[in-house]
Parts: structure tokens; sequence; C-alpha cells
């Protein structure tokens, strides 16, 4: 079979089982988007900014395990794209983003539309590629799926010049099954003494935590972590980036953990004599000050990327390996034990964290006449039976989503946690709910967040995506006013969003349907029609307390124990 | 903690861009670079770079981790955890007028380097040792006398037998 560089391009995806490919076209990648035109296995779906096609891209991989794949061209087109590449990045989300660039003669001559792609992705990708001659696009777009799925995921970059996609050359064609590469072998499997010694320890703590990431979701480790936890009776916390691989209306799941975790989590961190960490990367968010990060603790640490070991916390049995192969070992090992958890102990442990959540940190104002914040996750979880995937913005509704939206599944809390990327919810919102033609979806934001990629509304009208928006509207950038609120005496500088739009009417003129509700007692019924329109897109401008913060929260630079629980409850 | 100096020997992929990859490494972590060398082996699909930096054992630690995470790393080597040897070339300018020239031949003759370039007024010196010999041999120069200063970084390899190959 003899193809163009632009038909192997597309043949690749295609062999690759590309399903979707998210993009916007132009000069550089015409010859790309002409063999997409020419075939039906790959679908294009048209976002409306390339930042969307980005995280459109990201929402589709992190719901399905599945790399996601996006398509841009050269210079602004690139550019765009970079906000969404470094958002997979931090997070760790297997894609591939193909970039056009300017033709290999003129690269380097300031052409139109040319920027140095590899050189601006550089920091932000696991790796990338510039394919200089149409002999090396299909190995090239091998090893970036290869890579880009791999070991701990990450996005990787494969940037084409328009002439090597070149219609009037044709070479034949052969895409490799398999790939190896002498310079990149991810860890199979988890050091067994290490496993052993780590399993050992654990069975002679008295007061163990579970401590839990992005990475169980990442590594498909959910089934045996359950099966693990169940097997040892310890408790276990979880970091954002890890919420729903295990079921967090379980007795054993503490909360999340961090910042703006619950307090019964944050203690145990503090008192822990055990902490099993994995699938984490000891983030700033999630540890406070190192410096009074669990000082009574025996640190173990399973995760598959040896650089995250022992990078900003010490630990004291790392296991680098994927982490379902070396839970699989754990809980055979636990099973096989002589030993036993130490019953009393444990007993004692879980009698002091009953008494931690018997603080009930996440407690609210219920009877207040404004809708609260958390009021509106509450509504959406029971109006949705906790059978959703929820997608999110940064901010204040990403914190309250998190603290009251019990995910009991993996891959359905997807949210920008390491870079915190406003306008990520609505674009992967459109990924997830591709992946999931039937499934309820959902985005949660903010009436400032929205704001940053709100042209996807355009994207889902032209595919019919019926996703349901649920903007908390507080008038405010919430997280920047409850900051600015305690640590700059509610000077709100420029944290104030003046002119809003009518987003009823915003919605309306996208071909969608919206709603606005003020009142807490019309939460629920607007809910349950927006959700009862099973094919329509509807945009839920929900109005909520303004001034309301996150709590419990602990401020930078302090340790677990130094959380605020709200301005009533001051600890000690 | 100590911040001790350590010579990283790396093979890399001989692609286009790996050196930008390990430069921008350093510069996104904030870790320190003293010099960096790199070139192609016998072995033209590989390069070989030497590195030198400093840093306290953590750092060091996530430094080689991070090195070794960059998808060109074929294979690194921490040559200051062993038994090694380690080289450095220089070319130094030298003002050679008539009063300083035996002066100026006679410490190099010390130090073993050899005078490759003569004119009526200058000498070009040419001295291959460890790092630390070469600061002699500029510490040992006259004030004023020096013109320009040309050095490699040093490279490394390991005695024995053993080397750093596939």
């Amino acid at each position: 079979m003899e193809l163009t560089g632009a038909e192997i391009v597309v043949q690749a995806l295609m062999d690759e089982g590309v399903q979707y490919v998210f993009g916007y076209p132009g000069g550089a990648v015409l010859h790309i988007y002409d063999a997409l035109f020419r075939q039906d296995k790959v679908k294009h779906i048209l976002v409306r900014h390339e930042q969307g096609a980005a995280h459109a891209a990201d929402g589709y991989a992190r719901a399905t395990g599945k790399c996601g794949v996006c398509l841009v061209t050269s210079g602004p087109g690139a550019t765009n794209a970079v906000t969404g590449i470094a958002t997979a990045y931090m997070d760790s989300i297997p894609m591939v983003v193909l970039t056009g660039q300017v033709s290999t003669p003129v690269i380097g001559s300031d052409a139109f539309q040319e920027v140095d792609t590899v050189g601006i992705t550089r920091p932000c990708v696991k790796h990338n590629f510039l394919v200089k001659d149409v002999r090396l696009i299909a190995e090239t777009i091998k090893k970036a799926f290869f890579i880009a799925s791999s070991g701990r995921p990450g996005p990787v970059v494969v940037d084409i010049p328009k002439d090597v996609t070149d219609p009037n050359v044709k070479i034949p064609y052969h895409y490799p099954r398999e790939i190896r590469m002498r310079s990149y072998s991810p860890a199979q499997k988890g050091h067994l003494g290490q496993i052993k010694k780590a399993v050992d320890a654990m069975l002679e703590a008295k007061r163990p935590v579970f401590y839990t990431g992005g990475g169980v979701v990442l590594g498909e480790g959910s089934a045996f972590l359950r099966e693990l936890v169940k097997a040892t009776g310890f408790p276990i916390t979880s970091t954002l980036m890890g919420l729903g691989a295990y079921p967090m209306s379980d007795r054993q799941f503490l909360g999340m953990l961090g910042m703006h975790g619950t307090y019964e989590a944050n203690m145990a961190m503090h008192e822990t004599d055990m902490l099993i960490a994995v699938g984490v990367r000891f983030d700033d968010r999630v540890t406070g000050k190192i410096e009074h990060f669990c000082p009574h603790a025996t640190i173990i640490h399973i995760d598959v990327d040896p650089s995250s070991i022992s990078k900003t916390v010490r630990v004291d049995i790392p296991i680098v390996g994927p982490v379902s192969s070396v839970l699989t070992d754990m809980v055979r090992l636990v099973k096989e034990h002589r030993r036993v958890p130490d019953g009393d102990a444990l007993a004692s442990w879980w009698a002091q964290i009953e008494d931690w959540r018997g603080m009930n940190c996440l407690r609210y104002d219920r009877t207040s006449d404004r809708i609260k914040p958390q009021l509106a996750v509450e509504t959406l979880h029971e109006v949705t039976g906790g059978d959703l995937y929820l997608t999110s913005d940064v901010g204040q509704h990403q914190m309250f989503a998190a603290q009251f939206y019990p995910f009991d599944k993996p891959r359905r809390w997807i949210n920008s946690g390491g870079l915190g990327t406003m306008g990520f919810g609505l674009p992967a919102a459109m990924g997830v709910q591709l992946a999931h033609p039937d499934a309820a979806v959902a985005c949660i934001s903010g009436e400032a967040s929205i704001l940053m990629c709100i042209q996807e509304m355009a994207t889902c009208k032209q595919y019919s995506l019926p996703i349901k928006v649920v903007l908390l509207n507080n008038g405010y950038m919430g997280m920047v006013r409850q900051w600015q609120e305690f640590f700059y005496e509610s000077r709100y500088s420029h944290s104030y969003v003046d002119a809003l739009p009518d987003f009823v009417k915003l919605a309306e003129s996208f071909g969608h349907a919206g709603m606005r509700i003020e009142r807490p007692g019309d939460l629920e019924g607007a809910m349950r029609e927006a959700f009862g329109m099973k094919d329509r897109f509807v945009f839920l401008d929900v109005v909520v307390d303004p001034m309301e913060n996150v709590y419990p929260m602990i401020a930078a630079g302090k340790g677990h124990h130094e959380m605020h629980l709200s301005p009533e409850r001051e600890l000690a | 903690m100590s911040n001790a100096r350590h010579i990283i020997s790396v093979l890399l992929e001989n692609e286009a861009g790996a050196l930008s990859r390990v430069a921008g490494l350093f510069s996104a972590r904030g870790y320190n670079i003293e010099s960096l060398t790199v070139a192609p082996t016998d072995d033209p699909s590989l390069s070989r770079m030497t590195l030198v930096t400093a840093g306290s054992e953590d750092i060091i630690e996530q430094i080689k981790k991070q090195l070794n995470k960059l998808i060109d790393t074929v294979k690194l080597l921490d040559l200051s955890e062993g038994p090694h040897i380690e080289r450095e070339m220089m070319m130094i300018k030298l003002r050679a007028q008539k009063g300083d020239r035996e002066e100026l031949k006679r410490l190099a003759d010390i130090f073993r380097a050899k005078i490759i370039d003569v004119t009526d007024t200058s000498y070009v010196v040419e001295l291959t040792g460890t790092s630390t010999k070469l600061d002699a041999f500029i510490d040992a120069v006259r004030d004023g006398l020096i013109v320009e200063v040309v050095r490699s970084g040093p490279t490394g390899i390991t005695r024995g037998e053993k080397g750093l190959t596939l």
C-alpha cells in the first residue's frame, strides 16, 4: 500500500484504533485534513479553539484510560494547545498531539505561522518529535502512542512539517505492531523483596493510613486497592486526583486530604505511624509544610515513576512499579501472611478517627435562604443517584464538588488538579460525553472559569452533546476572593466578575437550554428537569451565596494539624 | 548538607534536541550545572555527555532520576561513585613579551603543557588534566598575562575494564 504522508498520519491513527480526533484545521495541516475527509473511520470533532481540542482529548483519555488525540495547525494552533498540553502533563494523562509545522525548507526563517513547537512544548510534554522525513511518520506515531500510554503516562507532541505530508509523494506504508526503544523501558513489576518488606511493616503498624492518588486511577489499580484496604481494615484517604479509586461512600474512606481535606483525613495523616502512599506525588497542596508532614510515620511509597520517589518527602520503603501489579502482590502477601494487623491497636486508632469524624468538619448552614454551593453539589448527587461523570473547572466549585459529591468509581471525577486550569471543564466534558454517549455527564463550574472556554458550547451543539453545565454563580472568582478575604484583609482586588452575561440567553443563543436558579427550594426540581432532558445540553445558572468559603482549610505553609474549620470553629 | 561535586556521564540517543532537553531540565528544575560537554561516540547513533553538577545527596539523586526519565537517555553513570579518571582540556592565550617568554615556557613545562601557537608577543598553551590542575595553571600565570581562556569542561571515564556502554 502506497500512501502520502498525510494519508499515513490518518492510517496510523486508524491502526492505533483511534476513535476521535479533536482538532482545528489550518494551513500547515491542510493535507492531513484532506486525508481525514476521504475516510470515515477516525471521527474528527471540530472544536472552536485549540485549547478546547487539547482538553477534550484529555477528558476523553481520563474517562476511558485510552490515549486522547488532537490535531492542530502550526503557530497559533500549537500555542493555543499548550495550556491543554501542560494540563495533561501535570496530571499524567496519555495524549498524542499532532501539530502542523511550516515546510522543512523554511523552518527557522520566521515563516508565516511558524513557532518552534518542539521547543515551546518541551518542558510540558513527556516527549516530543519533529518528523522531517515522510518515511519516519508511521514509526514516530507508533512511538508517540507507546510513550504516551506506558509507564507514567503523559502527552507526546508530534510536529509534522507541511511538506512531509505532500500529496505528491507516496511511499509504502507499514505500521509497526510493536515498538521497542532501548532508551525507554518503564517498570513492569515491583521488586518482590521490597513489597514483602512493605507488607511486613504494614502489618506491624498501630496507626496506619492509606494515602492514594491519581496514579491508582491511571494505573487501573482501583479493584486491587479496594481488596487491599478491605483485607487490612486500614483507613484510607485520597488526593483530589484519586477520588473514586476507592468508594468515597465507604466507611473506611476518610474523605479527601490536603489543603481542603477533611479534619479526619488530615489528622490521621498527622498522627499516623505508617503511611502507605500509592500513586501519589506528595504535592504541596497535599503535604502542607514538609517539616510538619506525617511526623511519626514510616512511609511506603508505590509509584511507577522512580523520580516521584523521595522527590519532596524522603520515603522509607520505596517500590517502583505499576500500582496494579504491586497492589496485587500486596493483597496476596497480606492474605498469606502469618501475621494479622494488630486488632486492638487498630480498634483504638479507629476510635480516634471516629472522634475526629465527629467534628463534622464539612457541616454548613442548611437553613440559609440563599443557595449554598455545598447544597447545590449535594442536590446534584441526589438527582444523579451518584451515577455521573463530573468534570470541573478550577476554584471553589471544584473543592465543593470534591468534598460533597462522593464518587464511588474511578474515572468519574475529571478535573485539572496539577496545573489548575480554568476553562478545562466544558471541553473535557465533550471528550467524556463522546466516550460515553449514553452516560450522564456534567461540568461543574464557576462564572469565571466557564467563560474561559465558553466557545465550546458551539461544538456541543454541532455534535449534539447533552452535557449539563452546573454553574455555581457567585459573581466572584471565589477562591481568589476567599484568599483575599483571609490574607489580604478583604481587599477584593480584581476578583469581582463585573458585567456577566445572561447565561440563560447565552446558552439559548448557542441553541441550548438554559435555566437560572435562585432559591434553594427550586434547586432539586430544576436539576431533575435538566437531567431529564437526555438529549439536550442544559446550562444551569445556579446563583449561590457569594461569600461562602471552602472549609476546612490549611493555609499555605502550615501543617495538617493546623486546619481552619470555619470562622466560628477555630481550633485551639 | 554538603554540596559535593558530581561528574555524571550520560549516553544519549544522538537525536536533534537531546542536548536542549538536558539543558532545559536543569534550568526548569533549578539544578546547577557547572559544565556540560557532549559529542558522538564510536556508535554514531549515541552521544556521550559529561556533566558536572553540585548539590546535596537528595538533589543529586533527583538529578539522576530526572535525567534517566528523559526518553533520549539510554544509560547514565555517576562517575563520582567509583574510581574514575577525569580530564579537561584548556587552551590559554598568554601575552608573551620578551621578558616573560622564558618564564612562561618554563611554567608550561612544569605543567606538562604544550605551546601550540607562537607569535612575537603571544603563546597559546594547551593543557590537559583535572579541572583543579587547570585552575592551578591559571593561578600560576602572573596577573595581566592572560588574554583568553578556553576550557572544554571535564570529561571522564571509569577505571578498570567495565565501561559505560550498551
